[in-house]
């Protein structure tokens, strides 16, 4: 069996998580491929159905990004996206997927290092907890 | 409260829920089950967890002209670009265009060396029209860097700029998978796929357009303040400059001989600060505050506060008497830094525009004890009124320059320098006070402990500056203050001995490092070393200097009978009202943060408000009047075009979706969406010149009304489903 290659969704935010990401490829500093980013421009753009969404289509993991508590473009979406997630992950936890699938990091756009290593050790970890367990199960 | 109120309750926080108001507990409840129901039915079956998912049967397809999307079949071209060999090396960019070309609506998809020079940007032009391109796809740098030079390319062929969708190939792709070719092309794939599906849903949409107010308010009335007022005022928009104090004038008033050239600092801002009173152009609002700010670019509302001084400005002549008959005379000047006294009725120095004294109300016997009432009975022009109160104005702007200027870094949180507690330890400003001929002393410089000329001089660098323990910034201006000082002390008295303890020498200006080989042929001694401490000899107040000799690496004691300390320059304390009222953001330091260091140095985030002087980071006067001189042109580019045009991708309200919950409300900190008062239902609705676009109130939504343009959950959702599908 070939060793399990996790699938990463990232939903960052366009002045932070995002631009830290572009940092992170200006600076030519490496990460794996298993990470595929979707750009909203805030993160309290984002909806616990989009998280919903990535684990029923079959992500092994969620990462968020978003700029540091107090330096949201938008003031408090960061604030916002902190308690959304923290309450998804509750939902997760009931419908039997490890809430630790979801990962919320602040990223600015200076920390390029800082992104790719926090999807290493995201990577890393979701490899821990091995596929989404509602991978293969039947859609009801 | 609102911060409280819209990040836990519309955020679902369970920790807060038993703080909650029972009504809003409730609201809470039905918001979590709302979110839950609508998005997944769960259950557990064999204690595998099921889920299923509602059909999208409440898919809009409404632009944000309420029309609905136009009816054509999306025609999608996909331009591939190898940017050089930073894409191409990496990604197998003709496998990728292979993958491209194979879904239904892609009509066309090549690659091209450089899509963003001018025959890339051609190559997209002419198959927009060879193959009547509808959505245009470009998988290249990240979206940061070329988005409009794209969007430009569809609008000259008549195509909405924004049917355009770019993917970041090189900054999240070849450029960090460098050492994995094949993966990277697989995800490079991907990439593409996810903005075919989102192009396919892709809508035009049009920028708003809003009238401007042509007149701007500046905070501030510094040399910054002063010169950004008088730069609008004289390109023909009015303006209405604000200043805290009695006077404008700032800190650039309390200097003696600006650096390096020497001028006499009253004697260059005098004329200024006399400009700006004259201006027919320039509304002065002095000792006036400005409370709160609401509205956007283009439309401001700003409610000024004049304080009473408690003189009629409109009798006041500046004649003086009042202060002259004033009995309590005793009252330490601020403008002096308490080093000389005023009396209760004042103007801070002589020059002072406008030319208005003002009563202190703390310290006047009239409001404190009830009696005197001198100034009134001797005012020969009747102007003291006892009875003025403050007075409130409502104004329109366009736009806002924010100058308001530094304070002085407080030198009691360096103990170990003895301020305060030595006479004859002072404050680079307050040695300003003291050589100035208009000063306490009229310009002797003294030891305040005895009144002698002092004979050994130190100037010690860097207090509170270049510290971690304080600020760990450069204040910039001090090296060059204390140099300048240093001098002034040689030319006041040529045999007093004069050092100067410096970490470096920060000498960078025009003519400043000049300046510092003058001043040292001057006989001004620099050595290079921290002080550490300073102690008082009690018997004659004379004070020995601890310091590490860095050249001579040595710790050294030496003898002054005076200490200059180099204070810093620090934020104002009150910055923040100003940064709350308009949500402008500081950088670690504290100062006002600029849009972008290096490109948008005198904007803020928030559109049409702009920042000069050192209320955005410490700097010297020709700094502060050029970055002035900068904001005022900035400030009356909106103003001479007489329209702002916002961005189209912001929230958009289906009213037949919306249940009139008014979450969507309580979680914009924008006020920019709100129930619509003529509407029966009083359903939402959204102001779009306000809406900033961040989509909080979309993720709020339990309804699901709102669309947000540019990001629909639509889109996210097929940006989901193809960036979870292996690409073949
Ligand atoms: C000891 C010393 C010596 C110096 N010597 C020199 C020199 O020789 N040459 C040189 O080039 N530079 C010198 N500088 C630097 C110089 O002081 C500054 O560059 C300049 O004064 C900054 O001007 P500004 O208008 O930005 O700020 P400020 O002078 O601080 O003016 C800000 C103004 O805004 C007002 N204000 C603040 N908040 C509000 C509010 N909320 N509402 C309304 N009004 C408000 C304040 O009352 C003040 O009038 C020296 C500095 C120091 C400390
Ligand atoms: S748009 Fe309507 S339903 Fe949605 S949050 Fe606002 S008021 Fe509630
Ligand atoms: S998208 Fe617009 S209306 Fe909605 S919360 Fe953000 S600024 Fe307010
Ligand atoms: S803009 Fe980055 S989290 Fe809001």
């Amino acid at each position: 069996m070939t060793e399990f290659e996790p699938v990463i969704i990232g939903l960052t935010c366009n002045w932070c998580a995002y631009a830290g990401a572009d940092l992170a490829g200006t600076s030519k500093i490496q990460y794996p491929p298993n990470i595929r980013i979707i750009r909203v421009m805030c993160t309290g753009r984002i909806e616990p159905e989009f998280i919903f969404d990535a684990f029923r289509m079959g992500a092994d993991g969620v990462l968020i990004g978003g700029c540091h508590l107090g330096d949201c473009h938008y003031q408090e979406g960061n604030y916002k996206t902190a308690l959304r997630v923290s309450i998804t992950r509750e939902v997760l936890k009931s419908l039997g997927i490890e809430p630790e699938r979801v990962r919320l990091e602040w990223i600015s756009a200076s920390e390029g290092k800082k992104f790719s290593e926090t999807v290493k050790s995201f990577i890393e970890e979701i490899r821990r907890l091995g596929p989404n367990p509602l991978k293969g199960a039947p859609e009801a | 409260m609102q911060i409280v109120w819209t990040s836990t309750l519309h955020s679902y926080m369970p920790i807060f829920v038993s703080f909650l108001h029972p009504l809003q507990q409730s609201q809470f409840l039905f918001y979590c089950c709302l979110i839950s129901l609508s998005s997944l039915h769960a259950g557990k079956a064999l204690n595998r967890p099921i889920l299923r998912f509602q059909s999208s049967s409440w898919v809009r397809t409404v632009s944000r002209t309420g029309k609905s999307r136009g009816p054509e079949e999306p025609r999608i071209g996909v331009f591939i670009c190898h940017c050089g060999s930073n894409i191409a090396d990496i990604v197998d960019v003709k496998e990728v265009v292979d993958f491209a070309s194979k879904f239904p609506n892609v009509v066309f998809a090549v690659d091209e060396r450089y899509v963003c020079s001018e025959p890339g940007q051609a190559l997209i032009r002419e198959n927009i029209r060879k193959h009547k391109l509808n959505r245009v796809i470009v998988a290249s740098c990240s979206p940061r860097m070329h988005e409009t030079t794209f969007r430009k390319a569809l609008e000259a062929e008549g195509l909405n700029p924004f049917l355009l969708e770019i993917t970041n190939l090189r900054e999240q792709c070849s450029w960090v998978h460098m050492h994995e070719p094949r993966k990277a092309t697989q995800k490079a794939k991907v990439l593409v796929a996810s903005a075919i599906a989102k192009a396919t849903l892709l809508e035009p949409l049009t920028p708003m357009k809003f009238s401007v107010t042509p007149a701007a308010l500046v905070i501030g009335g510094g040399i910054a303040g002063i010169q950004a007022s008088l730069d609008l005022a004289n390109i023909g928009f009015k303006v209405h400059l604000v200043e805290k104090t009695p006077s404008i004038g700032g800190h650039m008033a309390q200097l003696d001989k600006t650096f390096p050239t020497l001028d006499c600092s009253a004697c260059i801002l005098t004329p200024k600060m006399v400009d700006v009173s004259r201006h027919p152009n320039i509304t002065l609002w002095s000792y006036s505050e400005v409370e709160s700010i609401s509205g956007f670019i283009g439309n401001f509302k700003a409610t000024i506060v004049e304080k009473a001084r408690y003189i009629n400005k409109s009798l006041c002549t500046g004649c003086g008497t009042c202060a002259s008959k004033c009995p309590v005379k005793t009252i330490p000047n601020e403008f002096d830094l308490g080093l000389g006294t005023r009396s209760v009725a004042y103007i801070p120095f002589p020059q002072a525009v406008p030319l208005i004294y003002t009563i202190d109300k703390e310290n006047c016997l009239y409001f404190t004890k009830g009696v005197c009432r001198v100034c009134e009975k001797t005012c020969p022009f009747k102007a003291v009124d006892f009875n003025q109160q403050d007075k409130k104005v409502e104004i329109e702007v366009g736009t806002i320059v924010i100058a308001t200027g530094y304070d002085l870094f407080d030198a009691n949180r360096k103990p170990e320098y003895g301020y305060k507690q030595y006479k004859n330890v002072l404050t680079n400003l307050e040695f300003e006070r003291l050589i100035s001929a208009a000063g306490p002393t009229g310009g002797q410089l003294v030891r305040p402990s005895d009144g002698r000329a002092p004979k050994k001089i130190a100037f010690v660098q860097c207090i509170g500056s270049r510290d971690i323990l304080t600020n760990p910034y450069c204040s910039r201006v001090c090296c060059m203050a204390s140099v300048k000082q240093a001098h002034q002390a040689k030319e006041k008295y040529p045999d007093a001995k004069v050092f100067v303890f410096y970490i470096d020498l920060r000498t960078f200006g025009k003519g400043y490092e000049e300046f510092l080989w003058r001043v040292q042929e001057e006989g001004v001694n620099l050595v290079r070393g921290k002080v550490a401490e300073i102690y008082r000899k009690p018997k004659d107040e004379n004070l020995t200097v601890l310091f590490e000799d860095t050249l001579l690496g040595q710790t050294r004691e030496m003898d002054f009978d005076m200490v200059i300390l180099a204070a810093g320059l620090e934020p104002r304390v009150d910055a923040q009202q100003i940064q709350k009222a308009l949500k402008l953001s500081m950088s670690p330091d504290s100062f006002f943060l600029e849009a972008h260091p290096k490109l948008r140095p005198v904007e803020t985030h928030i559109a049409g408000v702009y920042l000069c002087g050192c209320a955005q980071g410490p700097k010297d006067i020709p700094d502060v009047v050029a970055q002035a001189s900068a904001a005022a042109s900035q400030a009356s580019i909106p103003l001479i075009q007489g329209e702002v045009v916002s961005e189209p991708t912001i929230a958009y309200v289906d009213k037949e979706l919306c249940c009139s919950c008014k979450i969507c409300e309580s979680v914009c900190v924008y006020d920019a969406i709100e129930a619509d008062e003529t509407d029966e239902e009083k359903r939402a609705k959204v102001n779009e010149a306000l809406c900033v676009g961040c989509g909080s109130c979309a993720a709020a939504c339990p309804a699901r009304a709102i669309t947000m343009y540019g990001f629909t959950k639509e889109q996210i959702s097929k940006q989901l489903a193809a960036l979870l599908t292996e690409p073949t």
